[in-house]
């Protein structure tokens, strides 16, 4: 039986594309409500702890943050770029396009380690291993601690991503994608995408405003 | 040639390895309820050795830190081991699929993951209470969750692995019920039951994620010392309690439309007639799963939230109250002159509609601010959660496994004894969980391993209780394994339901339908004409 080994138990190509998809925006969903309740910890905090949270702000590297929004944005592009490409047909420009967007994610991940060694020499360290003596304990650590946990569990994500595209761009270069069979592609995108979209939310929060 | 079809999913493969990399979601089902009946027995033998030590005042069988330990144990297992993924885990797998004329489930592969985290989770939990376990109650309430000395952290740890598996189960399900109907089973045609698990998986995959965020700070704050949520360096104990009970008061939701599921079907069934109704029922369903969300400061009435708060998290949960009172109405209105046939699964369906009205009633009489403030953390609430949870989603999840177990096993069992363990049963609750609301009225407060001595008859009450429910379920547990081999051939459907599920061979064959199934008419549709109600 061909067809159905094809299929599975799907009537349809069509049918299996509309699932994947359908669970991609339940997993996406689910990923945001992960990040929620960092993101609700954050707001209840800044509002008990103005002052502190304000001073400690001040004290982040707003040119490394701002460099890495870049880099993720760019990325995102790039990422868009290749699954127009790979639905053109064209899935060896896709496949490089998606090996330059992981290339950025580990650049991303780069500065993100330097922000951080930076943040070790001066002692900005969450809860018990705060020790930074430009901003008094009180709330500034309680912000720092938000910080390695936003930035953090961020940066688990771009981890995942970057192998998900360094996979995908091989394949695709590989010539295993095309017009009638990009579904992983797109799904790919998407989480890309969705990673991109919380740091756009993480950068302002923790580095401007 | 090609070696003829297995009969049925049971007898294609009978290696351990075709079960254990099976993609058949039906054998995923089974896995499940065997794994949640194993903790359902862990969970319940933790409850016997409660009860047990509360016969007298003072030590009875062991200390008070054992004792914190032995019921954090009981809540956790039987919260996250077993009321969590049974109904939806093990039959909602068995039975959607076959309900809506497909062949397996969206994602078969991650329904089988599903299994091995919920036996990843379960092993780390276990672990944890190899380790002596821990004594914070199934809340983890901070900050004595960040501060005891007991292995907190392997139990954080599995529960957060186990809700991965939960979130997966609802991802699947909801994928699976939008993608794979049969053509020509529309949104209207679909049977409560799968109806009620995708109220469900929403719930799932929407509270899930915020439970793991909250573990995970509990867990890292005991570890690094986050502070997060500890007001010694600046933190919020309050906040945690806003986090946990926005997950945890919907999965108490997450725990009982999977049961009124169930009850849809059993009391259609056997009063053999169509579901008064459908429409309500299912917007209920989804009033259920929207509401659910608002209501979570009803467990904070005594922490000092504010006296607006409190009342606009209490109307909200009366609002809750009218959902499932339309789901009563609704089932009694199906009863109502049906030709019902008293079998275990109705047995057990009545005891449930019993229950849950019992013990929503109370719970509307604890959303008023000024009751709460009575019974709030006494035995009272012990037993209105119990009266629901244990009385209604058990009794569910018993007709779930009587009236489904021909379908599964294509066996019958004992009809005169399972009707008399039921019996049984539900008069086991009664007796176990009345005494504990007048406690908790006398002011008894819960959690506590001693008492002053004039609680002690209702205390031996509750025990004496405990033991007929225990002997109810041994009972239970001996006569299906006997059916399992030696119970009558059931035949595909021997309730003579009209159930969808029940058109497919029982045991089913691997694929589910050698034919696509095809749906000119709705589901429960027994007479043609509909019986006039009110003369
Ligand atoms: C329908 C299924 C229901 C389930 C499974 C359920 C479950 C629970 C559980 C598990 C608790 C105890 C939590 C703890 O350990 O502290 C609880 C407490 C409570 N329930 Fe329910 N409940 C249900 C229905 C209701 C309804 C309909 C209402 C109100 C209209 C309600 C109001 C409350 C309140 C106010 C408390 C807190 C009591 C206190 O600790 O002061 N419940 N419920
Ligand atoms: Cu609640």
């Amino acid at each position: 039986m061909p067809p159905e080994a094809v299929t599975g138990h799907w009537g349809s190509e069509d049918a299996r594309k509309q699932a994947a998809y359908l669970g991609m925006w339940v997993f996406i969903a689910t990923e945001v409500l992960l990040f929620a309740g960092l993101f609700t910890a954050y707001g209840v905090y800044r509002s008990v702890y103005p002052e502190a949270f304000r001073a400690a702000q001040l004290t982040m590297e707003v040119g490394l943050g701002t460099l890495n929004t870049f880099l993720l944005v760019s990325s995102s592009i790039l990422v868009a770029l290749a699954v127009h490409a790979v639905r053109g047909a064209r899935p060896g420009l896709g496949g490089a396009l998606l090996l330059a967007a992981a290339l950025l994610g580990v650049v991303f991940l780069a500065v993100k380690g330097v922000e951080y060694a930076h943040h070790v020499k001066e002692g900005g360290l969450p809860g018990d291993a705060y020790r930074f003596t430009e901003v008094p304990r009180v709330g500034a650590s309680l912000f720092f601690t938000l910080y390695y946990l936003l930035t953090g569990f961020h940066a688990l994500h771009v981890t995942v991503g970057v192998s998900v595209l360094t996979v995908l761009g091989v394949r695709s270069a590989a010539g295993a994608f095309g017009p009638e069979y990009a579904t992983p592609v797109e799904l790919g995108g998407m989480y890309w995408h969705l990673v991109d979209v919380i740091w756009l939310f993480v950068y302002p929060i923790l580095y401007l405003s | 040639m090609s070696p003829p079809a297995a009969e049925s999913y049971l007898s294609d493969g009978r290696t351990l390895w075709s079960w254990l990399t099976t993609h058949d979601h039906k054998r995923i089902g089974v896995m499940f309820l065997g794994l949640t009946l194993f903790f359902f027995l862990v969970g319940g033998l933790f409850a016997l050795a409660l009860r047990i030590e509360l016969l007298t005042p003072g030590r009875t069988i062991m200390g008070h830190l054992a004792y914190n330990r032995m019921f954090t144990l009981h809540g956790v297992t039987m919260v996250w081991l077993f009321m969590i993924p049974a109904i939806p885990s093990a039959f909602g797998n068995f039975l959607v699929p076959l309900m809506i004329g497909a062949r397996d489930v969206a994602f078969p592969r991650l329904n089988l993951a599903s299994v091995y985290l919920y036996v990843l989770g379960a092993s780390v939990t276990l672990w944890g209470m190899f380790e002596g376990g821990a004594d914070t109650g199934w809340t983890f309430y901070t900050p004595y969750s960040t501060t005891t000395g007991t292995a907190v952290l392997p139990v954080l740890v599995g529960v957060f692995i186990i809700g991965f598996s939960t979130i997966l189960t609802g991802l699947n399900f909801i994928a699976t019920v939008h993608t794979l109907r049969a053509p020509g089973l529309t949104w209207m045609k679909v049977p409560l039951f799968v109806w009620a698990i995708y109220g469900t998986a929403i719930i799932q995959v929407l509270a899930t994620p915020v439970l793991g965020m909250v573990l995970l700070l509990v867990a890292l704050e005991r570890v690094v010392g986050a502070g997060i949520f500890d007001p010694a360096r600046g933190g919020d104990p309050i906040l945690f309690q806003h986090l946990f009970w926005f997950y945890s008061h919907p999965a108490v939701y997450i725990m009982v439309l999977p049961s009124m599921g169930v009850i849809s079907e059993a009391v259609s069934a056997f009063s053999r007639k169509n579901a008064f109704s459908y429409r309500m029922i299912v917007y209920s369903t989804l009033g259920i799963a929207f509401v659910g969300f608002f209501t979570w400061g009803h467990h904070m009435f005594a922490s000092g939230q504010s006296t607006f708060g409190s009342g606009a998290f209490g109307a909200m949960s009366m609002l809750v109250a009218i959902f499932t009172a339309i789901k009563i109405f609704s089932w009694l209105g199906t009863l109502y002159r049906g030709s019902i046939a008293i079998e275990s699964p109705l047995i057990y369906t009545l005891g449930f509609m019993f229950f849950l009205f019992f013990g929503g009633m109370i719970g509307v009489a604890y959303a008023t601010t000024s009751l709460n403030l009575h019974w709030h953390d006494t035995y009272s609430v012990v037993a209105h959660f119990h009266f629901i949870m244990v009385g209604a989603t058990v009794m569910a999840f018993l007709a779930a496994l009587h009236y489904w177990f021909p379908k599964m096993f294509g066996r019958c069992f004992p009809a005169k004894l399972a009707n008399g363990a039921a019996v049984l049963i539900i008069f086991g609750f009664i007796a176990t969980f009345v005494p504990q609301f007048l406690l908790g009225n006398l002011g008894m407060p819960r959690r506590y391993a001693d008492y002053p001595p004039h609680f002690q008859s209702l205390h031996v009450a509750s025990t004496a209780g405990a033991s007929l429910l225990a002997f109810g379920f041994v009972a239970i547990a001996f006569y299906l394994a006997w059916s399992l081999r030696h119970g009558a051939v059931a035949g595909d459907n021997p309730w003579g339901s009209e159930g969808f599920e029940w058109r497919s061979a029982s045991p089913p064959p691997t694929h589910n339908f050698h034919v696509t199934p095809e749906y000119p008419t709705g589901p429960h549709e027994y007479a043609r004409e509909e019986v006039p109600h009110a003369a």
